[in-house]
């Protein structure tokens, strides 16, 4: 049975608009437990970021708070935004500039114990360079 | 001298540009008249902005410190070609070549177009001028790319060393031109609306196009995987970031349009479908500008990055986007319904394909631009990344590609006769692979497996429309769908694999140490300093064996003094299984060198299968050009 056109252009039009309301519902649920927030350690201090979430961090490296585990692969830093600082392990090389004093965003979770451990570290990838969440930190400062 | 040379070439085109707008809006006569003019306009319009472009080409190869560009990116220290492709290593040359490219398609559109009717491709070459007089006014005040500096430093800071790379002298083009390409599509669209002459005349004439920025977008997505692959270091190939989702946009829609314009060329239908297609190609266009240009997003490629200009450029995208689709709203009732199909026929497929195109591009389209939503209405930041994409995109992309094992050997119009002995071959040989897969490899992942079956399953699949043909005979489109079509499946299993199969290791070593990875056996033998033409690095020497074949690798931990920056240079070897990739790092306090390493088999596939995919966009664009040139035989397969 062949359909008569103006049916037709009904039922295209009606799958469309499935597929768009579709598309935003997929999207939807999708988001609710995967969008990583961003905290900052006051956020942390103050009991804002929730345990075993996937987040992502930043600040800056305080001085003298890098210290590199026995194995050679795995560091702790601590990070801070002025006002509070929360501890940070990480496993891997991390990335072309990141030093103490430098800015970085790491991506992970919060353990129940306060300390951060992530799964990939972004630092800035030249001298001006500065993650726009962290510009407005310093800015704000 | 240059500069100033430049900079009057580009308030001249952007002269042209309103000129011509004003001729194709009926100024000065019935603009079917005019059409000569138009297109002299036009061209001259592309001559001009391709002399600016070549001006500040020219400024980065002397290293002219006077105008502050070439100062803030570029240094003469520099090899010549990284100054060459320095000139759009930055935001306003960037945005000079997407302007080019831009009066470059309308100027070729211009000279060669002649399928379209006078009045017709008087609007579209209108059109065609509005965006460009948008975007020249976006550069003129907002990003001048000849702006002088006074006093001229002694010289200049220097290019990001991560775009020191022959990788950016070829993807940022390349990308463009796919970009941009789609504008042609959108101006022929908006022509069409206009003119209310929505028919297979327009679908031609807007084929050609949509096939040559389809394959540029594919080559350029291609490369760009490539190049942050080893040039990031990071072992990933594809990193959900939203400038990556920025040309993902476009090639989706792309995609999705490519397939309906052949149903509207061919039968006729899909006629509304495919102008809101072409419309939302080039808006997806304009967001990924949008996107990287204004800065808006953290991102891995943040470096191109200034807030202050995102305002002119979204009110640019509001003005055309919101332009088009009004006009597509008050246009729609005037378009004529198409031809008749049934839901089983090769327009039911390309149906179902588009569908499925739109939603992953809705759900890209969503996860990319929730963050900016997020952080407006509720001050909230957060970050989109890889567990959204994978697990929303992934599943729809599969469903895809099991559409993909039998719609092309679907029927026009209706398809009445069994499915099953058609797509035999690839079930037989995805479940051959399936099992194999459950057999050999238990651990491995839901996804990788589905995709490794669907992907083995595809490759005679996407062969068979070949099959009980004359192959001498056979269309060049035909041969580029079934080429394309088995890109896509050698891309998939690349991709399978690596996610499924690779092994990797992170070990502190001293030289001397032996690491293991998958097969292979790393010996970490010394580490030298080496120094290029201007930067310094530390070269670790590593020898990997398995069984008697030994590679040697070079990682290199690079340091640029102009500006100063570290770079982690990854060490790749390719064999006919896959590759073997290592990176060094830091030392420790110890003596010992941090180094990782990674086992890929088969990962070269992903790479492989994207130009295959162009290749084939490239042989149905070579196809079109000939059998345009001779008259249609009957009951000819116009798009197989």
């Amino acid at each position: 049975m062949m359909v008569r056109p103006k049916h037709q252009r009904l039922v295209l039009v009606t799958l469309a608009v499935a597929a768009v309301l579709g598309a935003v519902l997929l999207a939807m649920w999708g988001l609710q437990d995967r969008a990583a927030y961003f905290v900052t350690p006051s956020d942390i201090a103050a009991g804002k970021a929730e345990p075993d979430t996937a987040m992502r961090l930043g600040g800056m490296v305080v001085e003298g708070s890098l210290v590199r585990e026995r194995d050679g692969v795995s560091i702790r830093f601590d990070v801070s935004d002025g006002k509070a600082v929360t501890p940070v392990a990480y496993r891997g090389i991390t990335p072309d500039l990141f030093r103490e004093g430098s800015g970085v965003v790491a991506e992970g979770r919060l353990q129940p114990s306060g300390l951060f451990v992530a799964d990939h570290i972004l630092a800035k990838h030249d001298e001006r360079y500065m993650p726009p969440q962290m510009a407005n930190e310093v800015a704000a400062r | 001298m240059i500069a100033e040379a430049g900079l009057a070439s580009l308030w001249l085109a952007a002269a042209l540009a309103a000129l011509q707008l004003g001729l194709a809006a009926g100024l000065g006569g019935t603009p079917g008249r005019q059409l000569s003019s138009i297109r002299a306009v036009a061209i001259g319009q592309g001559i001009l902005t391709v002399l600016a472009f070549a001006s500040l080409v020219l400024l980065f190869l002397r290293s002219d410190m006077s105008v502050l560009l070439v100062a803030e990116n570029s240094h003469s220290q520099k090899p010549w070609l990284y100054k060459f492709s320095g000139t759009w290593g930055n935001h306003e040359g960037s945005m000079l070549l997407w302007v080019m490219v831009l009066a470059l398609a309308g100027a070729i559109l211009a000279l060669f177009e002649r399928r379209l009717d006078r009045r017709t491709l008087g609007a579209t070459l209108g059109a065609q001028a509005m965006l460009a007089l948008g975007f020249f006014a976006f550069l003129l005040f907002a990003s001048n790319p000849f702006e002088r500096l006074s006093p001229a430093p002694v010289d200049g800071r220097g290019l990001n060393p991560l775009l020191q790379d022959p990788g950016l002298a070829f993807h940022p083009p390349t990308l463009y031109l796919g970009y941009v390409g789609l504008s042609v599509a959108f101006s022929i669209a908006v022509g069409g609306l206009v003119r209310r002459n929505v028919g297979p005349a327009i679908a031609r004439a807007m084929r050609p196009w949509v096939l040559a920025a389809w394959v540029m977008l594919t080559l350029g997505i291609t490369a760009g995987s490539y190049w942050a692959y080893y040039e990031l270091g990071w072992g990933g190939w594809w990193f959900w970031d939203p400038v990556e989702n920025a040309s993902l946009m476009p090639w989706l829609a792309a995609t999705a349009l490519l397939h309906s314009v052949n149903v509207l060329a061919a039968r006729g239908g899909l006629r509304a479908w495919t102008m809101m297609l072409a419309l939302v190609a080039f808006s997806m266009s304009m967001v990924g500008t949008f996107l990287v240009r204004s800065g808006i997003l953290t991102s891995v490629h943040s470096f191109a990055v200034d807030p202050t200009r995102g305002s002119f450029i979204l009110a640019l995208l509001t003005i055309y986007i919101g332009g088009a689709l009004t006009l597509f709203a008050f246009r729609i009732a005037t378009v004529k319904e198409g031809a008749p199909f049934e839901p089983v026929s090769r327009e039911g497929g390309l149906v179902a394909n588009n569908l499925l195109l739109s939603v992953i591009l809705g759900i890209v389209f969503v996860g990319t631009l929730y963050p900016l939503l997020a952080e407006a209405l509720s001050g909230e930041k957060l970050s989109v990344g890889p567990p959204y994409f994978d697990a929303v995109a992934s599943p729809l992309a599969l469903l895809l590609a099991a559409l993909m094992v039998i719609a092309p050997q679907l029927r026009w119009r209706r398809d009445a006769a069994p499915v099953l002995p058609r797509i035999a071959p690839g079930l037989v040989v995805g479940s051959g692979v399936l099992m194999a897969t459950i057999v050999l490899a238990p651990g491995i992942g839901l996804l990788p497996r589905l995709g490794l079956t669907l992907g083995a399953t595809l490759v005679p699949a996407s062969l068979q429309p070949l099959l009980n043909r004359s192959l001498r005979r056979t269309p060049l489109a035909v041969w580029g769908m079934c080429l394309a079509h088995l890109g896509v499946a050698v891309s998939m299993i690349g991709m399978a694999s690596d996610s499924a199969f690779t092994r990797e290791r992170l070990a502190a070593a001293r030289p001397g140490d032996k690491i293991e990875v998958g097969p292979w056996l790393v010996e970490f033998r010394d580490i030298t300093p080496v120094a290029g033409p201007n930067w310094t690095a530390l070269e670790a020497e590593l020898r990997a064996s398995r069984g008697s074949g030994v590679v040697v690798l070079n990682p290199q931990s690079r340091f640029f003094a102009e500006p100063p920056t570290t770079t982690n240079e990854a060490a790749i070897d390719t064999s006919w299984n896959g590759q073997i990739y290592a990176v060094l790092g830091e030392q420790d306090g110890e003596g010992r060198w941090q180094l990782r390493l990674w086992w890929k088999p088969f990962v070269t596939l992903i790479w492989f299968g994207g130009c295959l995919i162009a290749l084939g966009g490239a042989l149905a664009l070579i196809g079109r050009f000939f059998r345009e040139r001779r008259p249609r035989r009957r009951g000819e397969d116009a798009f197989a």
